[in-house]
């Protein structure tokens, strides 16, 4: 191992060829692309403003050193804990620099005036992003830590928001007008989500048990789930507007109960409707990957059927079944967007009232929560399969 | 005691198991052994209700096997497979108590039942009872299953190819610990072979199937010297009977009463064994030893090639 070290080019002077796209990326963005945009009010063209031309020369400067910096440690330093760190330096600049330039840019008492994150702050967001990713990645970390650090995250970033450090950005603007409004298409949002997947479970862990048993079944059943899983999401919408409407009308109790052709109604039985396939899928090839000789075993002991399958099948099956469940939940999350089209509500209300306005900061205000929600169920159940799946190993 | 009566398995019209009785004695070994599809797996799982037989019935100690439900009868009989079927979410302790915390022993008893089984089965506590599955040997493993199975005191144990996926060296290992096990718990053994060397290395009697039916069950040495049907004979092998025939008596059943100055042998040796050391030596008798070092007697050869001819 000394021998090869020795032999091979000193460590300096290996580029990083990720590091190297990103820092070239990164510095390009800072150069040349605008890093917040001023807009006398939220729908009219902006006014590009540079990162020297908003901040207070010392402030500018201590963020282009940390920027500089992460480039390098991008480019040359191979340890991932530097580049994380590094990283994660460098997204805390760019994250107070345009919160400052939000400050400055904004005149006292002015409501109307809009500062909004330019392009050059989202590339070299993007940029420190993928190379924090990639750090962590590289780090190989445990499941409890990945879930420690994406805790620590947004609890940094949620202690920002409530402490006001951007709330003269654009998107925090439009928060400020929709607040309440904010909070209840969230809860809505998640609610159609957790709820819809809750009773997909409820279906599609029992069909895959199923399924597992009496194998002429299968073909049949995962089947017809797959053709459903191939509907768009806005004919399944569609399609089901009209039973659904019927119903309503045909059963008082079923329009108290708020099911109508439009609405949330709609949204949560194409979202169930889509989740079937992955979970009763998951369950069967989780179920299959089961020790043929230990099932086996536990019936040649005098275990009863049940117990075979709560105490041995279903544990063993669980990581697999939980990658279906992942799945599902990411899913439901990005899909609940579109059920704002037919009234479902949910965040996705924000992103087309702000399509149809050309608002994009209240576009933002509905994805940016959808996408920390989406990547934030990847992350826990990801962690929760691998360390279940560590136990049976 | 063990009564096969009349027992048949169909499958549609095939028939698995044909008309097949026999008497299984009490804390003794019996080997089923047969080719691939001689139905001897069914008919061991027949005993346990693992398959239900279509004609016939097995009693145990004279009660029919049908009077309870079918996993409590499981429970009371312990049941060893081939690849050891281990759980592999559960700990070494875990596995082996798996029938007891079904019977509902209490915590104290089966700690106690779990240790004494680790140490009979040569398990170190501290570095096997929390290990799981996957960080045992073969052999480990294979031992661990057995244990399993004798959790809970069973009178029976059924094994289905117990040896069948362990190395030579090995499963000869895994079979002497078998014979000490029987030997200690008086467990009354029902065991599965294709092998036929297993079979008259581990069976105080031996049962040929073939195509469902029961040939032949006797003790080894009267298929070897009356075999019933000219299947047995191809099955025990007509090459190498007289050496076969050595081989069921042990030096210390066969020693003469007297003296040698020849090569010792231990009295716990093979006829064969004893035989093929005389070969070797180029001697002409040896003298045969108890495991204390107290004589036993002695042998010749020709004392020996005389028991390896039949009647």
């Amino acid at each position: 191992m000394s021998t090869r070290t020795a032999l091979t080019v000193p460590r300096l002077r290996r580029l990083d060829p990720l590091g190297a796209l990103l820092a070239a990326a990164g510095a390009v963005a800072a150069v040349f692309l605008p890093f917040v945009v001023l807009k006398s009010n939220r729908i009219v063209p902006g006014d590009p403003r540079a990162l020297l031309e908003v901040l207070p020369a010392w402030g500018a400067l201590g963020c282009q050193v940390i920027l500089i910096c992460a480039a390098l440690a991008a480019l040359r330093v191979s340890n991932p804990r530097v580049r994380l760190g590094a990283a994660l330096l460098g997204v805390v600049a760019v994250a107070l620099a345009v919160a400052a330039a939000g400050d400055a840019l904004t005149p006292a008492g002015n409501k109307v005036v809009r500062v909004s994150p330019g392009a050059g702050f989202w590339v070299l967001l993007v940029c420190l992003g993928l190379m924090a990713t990639d750090a962590t990645t590289r780090m190989r970390p445990g499941p409890g830590l990945r879930v420690l650090l994406l805790a620590v995250s947004i609890a940094v970033a949620g202690l920002a928001l409530a402490h006001g450090t951007f709330d003269h950005l654009s998107v925090m603007r439009e928060y400020a007008v929709n607040a309440d409004r904010f909070a209840r298409e969230a809860r809505q949002h998640v609610w159609l989500a957790l709820g819809s997947l809750a009773a997909a479970v409820l279906v599609a862990l029992p069909t895959g048990i199923l399924c597992h048993r009496v194998p002429r079944l299968r073909s049949g059943v995962l089947g017809t789930l797959n053709v459903i899983q191939t509907i768009p999401a806005i004919a399944l919408f569609g399609i089901l507007m009209a039973p659904l409407g019927a119903l309503a009308a045909a059963v008082p109790l079923a329009a108290a109960l708020g099911i109508r052709g439009i609405g949330a109604a709609p949204a949560a039985v194409a979202l169930f409707l889509y989740s079937l396939l992955p979970i009763a899928a998951n369950t069967v090839a989780g179920l299959k990957r089961v020790p043929r000789a230990a099932v086996e075993a536990a019936r040649g002991m005098g275990m009863t059927s049940w117990q075979i399958l709560t105490g041995i099948e279903l544990i063993l099956a669980l990581p697999v079944i939980l990658t279906g469940i992942r799945i599902v939940l990411v899913q439901n999350i990005g899909m609940v967007t579109v059920a704002a089209l037919i009234g479902g509500g949910g965040l996705g209300t924000f992103v087309f009232q702000g399509i149809g306005q050309t608002a994009i900061d209240l576009v933002l205000l509905g994805a940016i929560p959808i996408v920390t929600l989406a990547f934030s169920a990847a992350v826990v159940l990801d962690a929760l399969a691998e360390v279940l799946d560590r136990a049976r190993q | 005691m063990i009564s096969v009566e009349n027992l048949s398995k169909q499958y549609g019209a095939t028939t698995v198991v044909d008309g097949v009785s026999m008497v299984i004695e009490r804390n003794s070994i019996t080997v089923i052994v047969g080719t691939s599809g001689s139905g001897k797996s069914t008919l061991l799982r027949m005993i346990n209700r693992l398959i239900e037989p279509t004609r016939g019935r097995v009693l145990i100690d004279g009660n029919d096997t049908t009077g309870e439900p079918a996993h409590l009868l499981r429970r009371r009989i312990g049941y060893v497979i081939q690849g050891h079927g281990l759980f592999p979410h559960r700990t070494v302790a875990e596995n082996i108590a798996t029938v007891p915390r079904l019977l509902g022993w209490d915590e104290a008893r089966i700690r106690a039942r779990v240790e004494e089984l680790l140490a009979v089965f040569q398990l170190d506590q501290g570095a096997y009872a929390g290990a799981f599955p996957h960080q045992l040997s073969g052999g480990q493993q294979q031992r661990v299953g057995v244990a399993r199975a004798l959790a809970a005191e069973p009178a029976v144990l059924l094994m289905d190819e117990p040896f069948g996926a362990l190395d030579p060296i090995i499963r000869a290992k895994a079979q002497d610990d078998l014979l000490d096990i029987q030997r200690r718990f008086g467990t009354t053994i029902v065991l599965v072979t294709h092998d036929m060397d297993e079979a008259f290395r581990l069976g105080d009697h031996v049962a040929v199937m073939s195509h469902g039916r029961l040939l032949q069950y006797d003790r080894p040495a009267v298929l070897l010297t009356h075999p019933a049907d000219p299947f047995v004979s191809r099955m025990t092998g007509v090459s190498d009977r007289a050496m076969r025939l050595l081989s069921l008596t042990t030096a210390g059943e066969a020693a003469l009463p007297g003296v040698s100055d020849g090569p010792a042998v231990a009295a716990s040796a093979s006829l064969r064994e004893v035989l093929s050391e005389l070969l070797w030596r180029g001697a002409e008798s040896a003298a045969v030893m108890d495991a204390d070092g107290t004589r036993r007697g002695y042998l010749t050869i020709a004392a020996i090639l005389e028991r390896g001819r039949p009647g």
